[in-house]
């Protein structure tokens, strides 16, 4: 099963983060947590997540989404998600995450909508 | 005469890896059986959380102690047992994640995602001591929508009968 693969870039005062594979349990979660944290204690928080890419996401990874989710916010930032495949959009809005989370499907109106 | 139940057992170990292997077995066995892409991914789905409770919260990431997954084919349902050597828990303890207190938790869904995707489900205490996972999901029938092709009618050579 394909890891997860993240690279990230500046688009003005916004880090994106482009994301492919699998968040699940385990290296896909880990590498995620790991990214968030990395940017927030560089000073990073505005976070813009591209799921564009993530065609899987178990209970740890939307645990993983939460919980950056609230650290960002506990930093005074905010995190907000990209281009959601059907299997993660359907997921976020059965766990009525959907209304939790500022989802964007284009990439310009997201980093416009950052404070 | 009533078809025969085909059987498959496998024991893991309390590791990480132990959650992919169940997946991509009761995979191939979904599969196999003929269920759409969309319910395989729902089995597999179902199966990594099951294993992944038993996993953290049963066996409590101890190296010691093992998982028990098991997968009956009836002729007309797929039943998936995963089994924990923990304490064993009831499902009316387990917090609702869709409640309002509980949206932003970083954990606890597993057991929810489980019952949404699932036709049955059910927890028991187990043989072993721990909790037991019962859960189903009935069979595509053959030329229904939800089948892809391989669907053979029961006793089907496609369906696994052997014990690990």
């Amino acid at each position: 099963m394909p890891a997860l693969y993240a690279t990230t870039r500046e688009v003005g005062v916004i880090t994106l983060i482009d994301l492919s594979g699998r968040i699940s349990l385990g290296e896909g979660s880990a590498l995620l947590r790991k990214t968030i944290r990395d940017l927030l204690d560089s000073g990073h928080n505005k976070i813009l997540l591209n799921l564009g890419d993530v065609n899987y996401i178990d209970s740890s990874g939307i645990g993983e989404l939460v919980s950056g989710f609230t650290a960002v916010r506990s930093r005074g930032g905010e995190l907000k998600l990209l281009n959601l495949t059907k299997k993660v959009h359907d997921l976020l809005q059965i766990t009525k995450l959907f209304t939790v989370f500022d989802v964007y499907t284009e990439e310009s109106t997201a980093v416009g909508s950052f404070q | 005469m009533a078809p025969e139940t085909k059987h498959l057992e496998v024991t893991l170990d309390t590791h990480v890896e132990s959650v992919n292997l169940a997946e991509e077995m009761c995979l191939r066995v979904a599969e196999a059986v003929g269920f759409a892409e969309d319910e395989c991914y729902r089995i597999g789905m179902s199966v990594r959380e099951g294993v992944i409770n038993a996993f953290h919260y049963g066996n409590q990431e101890k190296a010691d102690k093992k998982i028990y997954l098991a997968i009956d084919l009836t002729g007309e349902k797929m039943v998936i047992h995963v089994m924990d050597e923990g304490k064993g828990f009831q499902l009316k303890d387990v917090p609702d994640p869709l409640a309002e207190e509980n949206l932003l938790s970083t954990s606890g869904r597993g057991i929810f995602l489980m019952r949404t995707f699932m036709d049955e489900f059910d927890v028991v205490p187990g043989r072993t001591g721990g909790a037991e996972i019962i859960m189903s999901k009935k069979l595509p029938l053959p030329g229904s929508p939800s089948n892809n092709g391989n669907h053979k009618p029961s006793n089907s050579d496609a369906a696994p009968h052997q014990e690990a």
